[in-house]
């Protein structure tokens, strides 16, 4: 039993501090760019499936799961970017563009970090409560 | 640092935690619009406005040369200030667990109720149209007849059905109308309360800042909420005794499609 709750206090891979001394939405940040990780592992994963396998019908199954990831990868993304404004607007800047990749890096980065630099922003996770939208929650 | 200058205030980490916790639970269950509406952002406190994609026509400023101008919906930012014992916040550092917070709690209630006054009734003076004034629909009366209450919903589902608005459907009550379906039971002890759910299909929600109950449309897409800053706690200012506080956030709201809501008056 004594060892039950010692696994129960115990953390987890995705928390570099003691969790308990972490604020909620900090926790809830860690799990989804834990999230994040294992969805991208995921699609490289069925992309190497894919390049050795031979059987046709069980590279379309293949290719529709890591359809599954690509979305559960951009949800995951999606949710880190609302909550860590410059992280979305780094992003901004390299995201869906045309030309070199690094260049726009070094260029969003830049800019981004100075105009949160002047305004004082948090460099990631936001300020605020958290609650965001409430739909599906228990009424 | 960010606008809320939060680093400023004489509060701890384990003080600001109890203090944001608190303001989490107390806020979510007023929060009555969110549990109906689309939510979208938060895009942060520089988010000045919502894209109508809608211009105005502006006189040509030249020969040759046509204006217009676009139209935006600008976001609107509620305060609710409220302030917290400074002996309070010391005995939370201290590990005590039934601080008195009673002050965020009406503050939390304060501008819970006041987005949902925004979103189903309207903020003339913000630029917003509530859900139950831009609804096309016509509007059914609510009545104190609690046994009433089944019959009157399912009238404005039928109507929405009727508009080609699909369900499953969500149902605003305001407080006094939620308590009396709270206390009452029909013929056989079978709660009202279960029976208006089986009805709308969708949530069934204590909102206060309500007036009369609202049945919405929850299939997405019709009523937009849209947060710049979502809620947050921020400092104002302190002296020896007090802490002064405030929650805040901004947004917009604008209904899409106004026949996909049923307002049931007081």
């Amino acid at each position: 039993m004594a060892d039950v709750r010692q696994d129960a206090l115990m953390g987890f891979d995705q928390y570099h501090e003691p969790a308990a001394e972490l604020p909620d939405e900090t926790r809830t940040f860690a799990r989804l760019c834990a999230s994040l990780t294992e969805e991208a592992e995921a699609i490289g994963w069925y992309e190497q499936r894919m390049a050795v396998e031979s059987d046709r019908e069980a590279r379309a199954i293949m290719r529709d799961a890591q359809g599954e990831e690509f979305k559960h990868f951009s949800m995951d993304l999606e949710f880190l970017l609302r909550r860590a404004p410059l992280w979305r607007e780094i992003a901004e800047g390299i995201l869906f563009q045309e030309g070199d990749i690094v260049e726009h890096g070094e260029e969003a980065e830049e800019e981004a970090v100075e105009e949160a630099a002047e305004r004082g922003a948090p460099l990631a996770g936001g300020t605020s409560l958290g609650i965001g939208g409430l739909r599906g929650a228990r009424s | 640092m960010s606008h809320l200058l939060r680093e400023h205030a004489p509060i701890t980490e384990a003080g600001w935690s109890q203090i944001d916790d608190e303001a989490r639970e107390r806020l979510t269950p007023a929060l009555a619009a969110r549990k109906l509406v689309d939510f979208a952002g938060p895009r942060g406190w520089e988010h000045s406005a919502t894209n109508l994609g809608r211009t105005r026509a502006l006189a040509d400023p030249a020969e040759g040369v046509t204006a217009a101008q676009r139209i935006v919906l600008a976001v609107v930012e509620l305060r609710a200030p409220f302030s917290l014992a400074r002996d309070e916040l010391r005995d939370a550092d201290r590990g005590a667990q039934d601080l008195d917070l009673a002050a965020l709690d009406e503050a939390a209630h304060r501008i819970a109720t006041a987005e949902n006054t925004a979103v189903f009734h309207g903020w003339e003076a913000a630029g917003i149209t509530g859900i139950a004034e831009a609804s096309t629909q016509d509007a059914i009366a609510l009545g104190d007849d609690c046994a009433l209450y089944p019959r009157h919903v399912a009238h404005a589902v039928e109507a929405l059905l009727r508009a080609g608005i699909d369900g499953p459907y969500g149902l605003a009550l305001g407080p006094e109308a939620y308590t009396r379906v709270l206390e009452t039971t029909e013929h056989g002890g079978y709660p009202l309360l279960d029976h208006l759910r089986k009805i709308i299909g969708g949530p069934l929600v204590w909102a206060p800042g309500v007036r009369g109950a609202v049945v919405v449309s929850q299939r997405g897409g019709d009523f937009l909420l849209e947060v710049g800053e979502d809620l947050s706690i921020g400092y104002d200012a302190h002296d020896a005794d007090a802490v002064d506080l405030y929650l805040a956030e901004s947004f917009t709201f604008r209904v899409v499609t106004s026949e996909a809501a049923v307002a049931l008056t007081p």
